[in-house]
C-alpha cells in the first residue's frame, strides 16, 4: 500500500483512504470508537456463549457448556407443569360422569380436545384423522354404531374393544357361510340379494325372495334380527340402513357371506388411563353420531 | 465531520490513517428564547403525558381494569380509554403505525426534522439531562473547565458529580417506572413495588429501562442521533427544496466581521455581513456542529441556534433571524436577490394529507362501527360430510362466538342453506326446535360444535352456501357467517 496519511482532500478538508475510482476518491471517515467497541464486545460475548452454553457439535454429541444447560430439559420441565396444572382438571374430568361432561361446557371443551389428541394418536391409524372410517373401519361420525352409540356403550367399546382378547370384550362375529360349507354358492347369491331388497337397493332378475327369505330366516335373523334390523348386543349391523362397512353391492355381500367379518378393536383399558377413555368417549359421541 | 481534520488529531498510530474515531464531548450553553419556550413546552406534554398516564381512572365497571391506558398481556387486551382491544384486532395498531409514518413524513415535508428536533424521546431525555448537568456542574465554560482541570478532586467537585449521576440516575429509574405501569394496574404495581412485592419481570424491566435512559441520554446523546438512528437517512431521502429547515442565511451573514469593524466599514458605506462570527450558535448546538458550514447529516434542527443567534443580533441593533427556518429554494433566491417564497401546501404535502385523512378515517370509521358480537366458522374437513343411516346428510362446523362486550349475552344460532335442514350444537338441548341458544360470558369466546343436517328426500348438490347467524336474543344485535354445505 502507498502512504497516503497526508492525502487530504481539498473541498471537504479530510483525509482520504487513498481509494479512487475515475478520479473520485473515498474519505476516510472512521467509525466512533464506543462502536467499535461494542463490536468487540459483542465478539467477546459469542465467544463467551461458546463455552458458556451448549454450542459445538462433535461426532456423537456436543459441547455441553459450562452449566450443563440443556432446552430439551427446559422443556420436560415446562411439559411437567403443564401435567400439573391438567392433572386437577383431568381428575375432575375423570370424577365426573359421561352425561354430565357433555352439559357442562368447560368439561365437555377439555374431553374434546383431550380426547381429539387422544384419537390422533391412537385411533386415527384405523378410524383416520377425522374419524372418517373405511372401508372395514367404522365411520365414527354418523349415526350407526355396531355396538351402540349411547355414551355408556361407546365408552365399553372403547374399553374392552371388540373381540379383542379381553376378557370383557364384545364378541360375535360374522360367520363365514360359504367357506364353512353352511351355505352353496347359489344359496348365497340368493340371500345377497335378499339382504339387498331388505335395504330397498335393486336386485338381480329372477331373484327368489320367498328362497331369500327363507335362509335368511335360518341363518341370519339369529343375530341380525328379524327383517334385519340389527342387534348392538352381538354387534350385528341393521342391514335396512344406508349406511354398509364392507360395500352394499352384490360381490361384497357376497364376499361377506362367504368369507365371514370379524373385525378387531384392540381394548385400550390398560393403555389409556380411565379418564382419558372417559374424555375420548365423549370425543367421539361428540362428533356427531352419538345417541 | 464539519470541521477541518488534520488525521494526526485522530487516534491513530496507524499512518494509514485512523480506524476509529474519539466521541467529542458537546457542551451545550444554556439559551433563552422563543424555541427554547417551545422546547421546554413539549418537553413538559411529553414527559408529562409519559409518567402520569397510567394513573388515570377510566370505569369500566366491574368486570374490566378501571385504568384508562393499559396493555393487559395476561388476558391479551388492551385498553386505551373508551376502546378494548382483542388481539385479532391488532390491525388497528398496523393503522396506528401507517399513519405515524405518514405523519412523520408530513412533519418533515413541512418542517425538516420537527421531530428530532422537539419530540424525538432521545431528544426530549437528553436535553433534560442536559438541564440537570447545567444545573449542578454551571454552564459551558464553567463544564468546559472542570472537565479540562487536572487537579486532583475536591470534595466539593466529587459531591456535584456525585449529585448529578444520582438525579440522572433517578429520571432513569422513574422512567423505566412509568414503562412497567402500562402493563398492570398502576397503584396496585406502585405499591407492590415500594413494598419489594412486586413481580419479578416489573423489576427487571425497570432496570433495562433505567440502564438504556442512563445510558442514551447520560452518555450516548448525540452518537444516537448520528450513528445509531435510521430516521436522518430516512427523511433525507423524503426531503425536497421546499421544506423548512434550520438555515444560516449566508446572503445577509458573509462576509463575517467583528462588531467594532463593521461599524466602522458601514460608516464607510461598504457591505458588509451581520454574522460577528461569535460562534454562539456553536455553543448552544446540542450535537457541537456550525450550522454555518449548510445543511449538515448531524443537525436535529432544534432551533436552539436560531435563538442564540436572535439574542446577539438583538443586542448588537441588527435585525433578527439571520439563522432560522428556511428552504433550500430560497438560499439560491437570496443570493440573486429575490423575495423568499415559501409554499407550505403543495402536491406532496397534500398527498401526505391525504393518506393520513384516508387511513385515519377508515380506522375511526371501522372502530366506530365494529361489532362487539362476532362469529367464525371453520367447516370440518375430514370428513367433509357424513352420510347417516337414514341416508341423510350431515355436515360438522367449528364454531367460535366472539363477546367483546361487558356483559354476558345470550345467543341464538339459525343456518340457512339446505332446506329442511335441522341445526343442532354439541351439549346444547335446544328449547326451540333448530334455534339452539347459548350463553357466552362477557369479554370471552365460546367454541361450539354445530351439526347441520339436510335430510336424504332432499339431499342438496354437490355444494350450497349456508349462512349462520348469531343473534343476541336480548339486544338484537347480529352477527352472520357463511360457509358451504357439501354432499358426499
Amino acid at each position: 500500500m502507498t502512504d497516503h496519511h497526508s492525502d487530504i482532500d481539498s473541498v471537504s478538508g479530510k483525509s482520504t483512504t487513498g481509494h479512487e475510482w475515475d478520479g473520485i476518491k473515498e474519505l476516510n471517515t472512521p467509525l466512533p470508537r464506543w462502536w467499535v467497541i461494542s463490536f468487540y464486545i459483542t465478539i467477546v460475548w459469542a465467544v463467551a456463549y461458546w463455552i458458556v452454553y451448549p454450542a459445538w457439535p462433535l461426532i456423537s454429541s456436543n459441547t455441553t457448556g459450562m452449566f450443563g444447560y440443556s432446552s430439551r430439559a427446559d422443556v420436560a420441565v415446562e411439559l411437567a407443569n403443564l401435567e400439573k396444572i391438567r392433572g386437577d382438571k383431568m381428575v375432575a374430568l375423570g370424577a365426573a360422569s359421561l352425561a354430565d361432561i357433555e352439559k357442562d361446557p368447560a368439561l365437555l371443551a377439555l374431553a374434546r380436545a383431550k380426547g381429539k389428541t387422544v384419537f390422533g394418536d391412537n385411533c386415527a391409524p384405523c378410524h383416520g384423522s377425522g374419524a372418517a372410517g373405511a372401508k372395514g373401519y367404522p365411520n365414527l361420525n354418523d349415526d350407526d354404531w355396531l355396538w351402540g352409540g349411547t355414551l355408556d356403550q361407546i365408552m365399553q367399546t372403547i374399553q374392552f374393544g371388540a373381540r379383542s382378547g379381553h376378557a370383557k370384550t364384545h364378541e360375535g362375529q360374522m360367520l363365514a357361510f360359504g367357506k364353512d360349507g353352511v351355505l352353496k354358492g347359489d344359496e348365497i347369491v340368493t340371500v345377497a340379494n335378499y339382504v339387498r331388497s331388505l335395504a330397498g337397493l335393486p336386485i338381480r332378475n329372477g331373484f327368489d325372495a320367498a328362497k331369500g327369505e327363507k335362509i335368511f330366516a335360518e341363518n341370519c335373523v339369529a343375530c341380525h334380527g328379524d327383517g334385519g334390523k340389527g342387534n348392538p348386543e352381538m354387534g350385528a349391523p341393521n342391514l335396512t340402513d344406508k349406511i354398509w362397512l364392507y360395500g352394499s353391492d352384490e360381490a361384497s355381500l357376497i364376499e361377506t357371506i362367504s368369507q365371514g367379518r370379524a373385525g378387531v378393536m384392540p381394548a385400550w383399558e390398560g393403555r389409556l388411563d380411565p379418564a382419558t377413555i372417559k374424555a375420548m368417549a365423549v370425543y367421539v359421541h361428540s362428533l356427531g353420531g352419538g345417541k | 465531520m464539519n470541521k477541518t481534520v488534520n488525521p494526526k488529531d485522530l487516534t491513530s498510530d496507524d499512518h494509514n490513517g485512523p480506524l476509529y474515531a474519539a466521541q467529542k464531548k458537546v457542551y451545550p450553553q444554556s439559551v433563552s428564547g422563543t424555541f427554547r419556550r417551545i422546547k421546554w413546552s413539549l418537553m413538559a406534554v411529553c414527559l408529562g403525558v409519559y409518567y402520569f398516564l397510567p394513573f388515570v381512572r377510566w370505569n369500566r365497571g366491574i368486570s374490566a381494569p378501571s385504568q384508562a391506558v393499559l396493555i393487559d398481556l395476561p388476558n391479551s387486551r388492551f385498553y386505551f380509554f373508551f376502546i378494548e382491544l382483542w388481539p385479532q384486532e391488532v390491525y388497528y395498531f398496523t393503522g396506528l403505525l401507517i399513519v405515524a409514518a405518514v405523519v412523520l413524513f408530513l412533519m418533515n415535508s413541512v418542517g425538516g426534522r420537527i421531530w428530532c428536533g422537539y419530540l424525538c424521546p432521545q431528544t426530549v431525555w437528553t436535553d433534560l439531562f442536559y438541564a440537570v448537568e447545567r444545573l449542578v456542574e454551571g454552564d459551558r465554560r464553567e463544564r468546559m473547565k472542570k472537565d479540562k482541570s487536572s487537579d486532583p478532586l475536591k470534595l466539593e467537585r466529587i459531591s456535584e458529580i456525585v449529585l448529578k449521576h444520582s438525579i440522572w440516575l433517578m429520571i432513569a429509574w422513574w422512567t423505566g417506572g412509568a414503562w412497567v405501569l402500562y402493563f398492570n394496574d398502576a397503584p396496585t404495581l406502585v405499591k407492590e413495588l415500594v413494598t419489594f412485592q412486586g413481580p419479578m419481570i416489573a423489576y427487571v424491566w425497570i432496570g433495562i429501562l433505567t440502564a438504556t435512559t442512563y445510558l442514551l441520554a447520560g452518555y450516548m446523546r448525540e452518537q444516537v442521533c448520528t450513528y445509531m438512528c435510521p430516521w436522518p437517512r430516512i427523511q433525507a431521502a423524503l426531503t425536497d427544496e421546499w421544506a423548512l429547515n434550520v438555515t444560516y442565511r449566508y446572503d445577509r451573514g458573509e462576509k463575517r466581521t467583528s462588531v467594532k469593524k463593521a461599524a466602522e466599514l458601514r460608516a464607510l458605506g461598504e457591505q458588509v455581513g451581520d454574522c460577528v462570527d461569535c460562534y454562539q450558535c456553536v455553543a448552544v448546538c446540542p450535537t457541537g456542529i456550525d450550522i454555518r458550514n449548510g445543511p449538515q447529516m448531524e443537525c436535529i434542527q432544534c432551533g436552539l441556534c436560531i435563538d442564540a443567534c436572535d439574542n446577539v443580533m438583538t443586542k448588537i441593533g441588527r435585525p433578527k433571524r439571520l439563522i432560522g427556518y428556511d428552504n433550500d429554494i430560497n438560499i439560491q433566491r437570496r443570493q440573486e436577490g429575490k423575495a423568499p417564497i415559501y409554499r407550505i401546501v403543495r402536491p406532496r404535502t397534500i398527498g401526505y394529507s391525504a393518506i393520513i385523512a384516508a387511513i385515519g378515517g377508515f380506522m375511526i370509521y371501522t372502530l366506530a362501527t365494529r361489532s362487539l358480537l362476532d362469529v367464525n366458522v371453520l367447516h370440518d374437513r375430514n370428513p367433509v360430510a357424513v352420510k347417516l343411516s337414514d341416508g341423510s346428510i350431515r355436515n360438522a362446523y367449528t364454531v367460535r362466538l366472539l363477546n367483546k362486550s361487558g356483559y354476558d349475552r345470550i345467543i341464538a344460532i339459525d343456518a340457512n342453506g339446505p332446506a329442511n335442514a335441522t341445526i343442532h350444537v354439541i351439549g346444547v338441548d335446544s328449547v326451540t326446535p333448530d334455534r339452539p341458544m347459548i350463553v357466552i360470558p362477557r369479554d370471552s369466546t365460546s367454541e361450539l360444535r354445530l351439526l347441520v343436517t339436510a335430510p336424504a328426500e332432499n339431499n342438496p348438490e354437490k355444494s350450497v352456501p349456508v349462512r349462520f347467524h348469531v343473534t343476541d336474543i336480548g339486544l338484537g344485535e347480529v352477527a352472520s357467517a357463511t360457509d358451504n354445505f357439501v354432499s358426499p
